[in-house]
């Protein structure tokens, strides 16, 4: 099947969070990027409202994955896409499916903060005014709505109009989750989000993954085990494409049941 | 013989701190191995010159308990070790205590056979103290074996074994509170050996403790509480 996608009905399936206890469910997906294959038959379903790790080696197709969830390589040219992704009982690559309403119910958080240049205000406001959002009693209320629940309105209440720009990386990282969060998405794909920020500013976005995450299932791409340990409900180990094993975080760090698993958990894995 | 892997890190650093904790701990058991074979020697050779070395011994044990237990804590704050590296840190912190434990036992059985070296009689009782010694003292080897080799089916072998000397014990109690009820004015005699006696028994179990962690160490599961049938019965 190639990733030929067109809009999508998916704004009209039921509400994810309300639903069952996954979120997302990942049939035989398989990814190939020209001639490479990134994925093979991944299939595992993501829970709801949970923490979800994805652990792995470089290149064993994380971030690949996470695209996928995100739909983000549908602009790549010679990729080919195999298998199903289903949200909330919809395939999230049948031809009716919109876009851009994907990404508003699956936000996406990067590994660099990337908040538009503009001021702290409007990073926030961008999306809510794309949506439709005009009254500015409703934005304001909405803007600072998201900068709290992204524990970064103490922070900024008394300079929303400087320029995110000149934010520290912890809180443009913040800052780029309220963004996401303005816009009430129910799952939030993170890919390595805290690589770039220093050991507090670490702790402070990973305490703030806890509390949405009782209201948004959280699928994180990391590198380092110690935040799937900290933060995760549960983890998935990939390597070279293939899922080895996902589980609850604390069974698989302390027993996994795989021999490749605890390789790369205890660094054997060369 | 590594079953676990636990000698095979891309870091040789790691791999030395975990080798020699283990190595430690081994050391230490047979230290306290070698407590016990003096408390049983100053009972049946009536020798009470050995309590010294005993105490000595007592003082070795107490560091390579703090030393191990230091090493421990820096692995775990350097490592943050998971998996078999996790269960090992774990087992080896909770074997500590139960080694020091099993070096206490034989302290208390030293001083009592101090007391016990005038008395006269009770040569069947004294044979069923080296029998009870004897088994402790192989236990004691047989854990610390397991251990090294981290050798499941030498741990549950073991746990199985304990029941010999539980058996040992209740016999010999037995025959303590008949001599005592034949002979009244002798009851503090028969009391010292009776805690002899009690004391082999408890290095007994704290010996199926360490096996039991031998077994949390190699299957990842915590088999304490769940009775030996269920941990025969091996979940798959």
């Amino acid at each position: 099947m190639a990733t030929t996608m067109q809009p999508p009905d998916i704004a009209a399936t039921p509400d994810l969070t309300a639903g069952g206890a996954i979120a997302l469910e990942l049939r035989a997906l398989s990814l190939w990027y020209g001639p490479r294959q990134a994925l093979d038959a991944v299939s595992f379903g993501v829970p709801a409202r949970k923490i979800t790790a994805l652990i792995g080696p470089s290149a064993s197709g994380k971030s690949s994955l996470l695209r996928c969830l995100n739909r983000l390589n549908d602009e790549l040219p010679e990729c080919r896409f195999e298998g199903e992704v289903r949200v909330g009982g919809a395939n999230l690559y049948a031809k009716d499916v919109i876009v851009h309403e994907i990404r508003r119910r699956i936000g996406m958080v990067f590994q660099k903060p990337n908040p538009f240049p503009l001021s702290v205000y409007e990073n926030v406001a961008y999306g809510l005014r794309l949506s439709g959002m005009k009254a500015r009693r409703e934005l304001d209320a909405s803007v600072e709505a998201a900068l709290k629940a992204a524990r970064l309105w103490d922070e900024v209440s008394a300079r929303l109009d400087d320029s995110a720009l000149v934010l520290s990386l912890g809180q443009q990282q913040r800052l780029v989750i309220a963004r996401a969060l303005a816009v009430g998405p129910e799952i939030l794909l993170m890919d390595e989000p805290a690589s770039a920020l220093d050991p507090a500013a670490t702790l402070r976005f990973e305490e703030l993954l806890h509390a949405p995450a009782q209201r948004y299932t959280v699928l994180l791409v990391t590198h380092t085990m110690q935040q799937a340990a900290r933060g995760a409900d549960y983890t998935a180990f990939l390597h070279q494409g293939r899922l080895v094993e996902f589980g609850d975080t604390d069974v698989l760090l302390t027993n996994p049941r795989e021999r490749l698993t605890e390789d790369y958990i205890t660094g054997r894995y060369a | 013989m590594d079953p676990l892997h636990l000698s095979q890190h891309i870091s040789r650093q790691f791999n030395s701190e975990i080798e020699d904790v283990r190595r430690q701990v081994l050391a230490m058991g047979g230290l306290v191995e070698e407590q016990i074979a003096a408390a049983l020697g100053m009972l049946l050779d009536r020798d009470a010159a050995r309590g010294t070395e005993i105490r000595e011994r007592e003082r070795e044990v107490n560091a390579a308990e703090l030393a191990i237990d230091e090493r421990c804590a820096y692995i775990l704050a350097r490592r943050q070790p998971a998996a078999s590296d996790l269960r090992l840190v774990l087992a080896v912190v909770k074997m500590l205590a139960d080694l020091e434990r099993i070096g206490d036992e034989a302290k208390r059985i030293a001083k009592l056979a101090e007391r016990l070296v005038g008395e006269e009689g009770g040569t069947d009782v004294t044979a069923s103290l080296a029998e009870l010694g004897t088994l402790a003292r192989g236990q004691l080897r047989g854990a610390l074996d397991a251990f090294a080799r981290l050798d499941e089916n030498l741990a549950l072998d073991l746990m199985r074994r304990d029941r010999q000397l539980d058996e040992v014990y209740t016999a010999l109690f037995s025959v303590l509170v008949e001599r005592m009820q034949h002979a009244p004015a002798q009851i503090p005699v028969e009391l010292d050996r009776l805690w002899c006696a009690r004391s082999f028994e408890r290095i007994g179990d704290r010996c199926k403790n360490l096996c039991e962690y031998v077994l949390y160490l190699v299957r990842g599961k915590d088999v304490r509480h769940s009775g030996l049938a269920k941990t025969d019965a091996r979940e798959e």
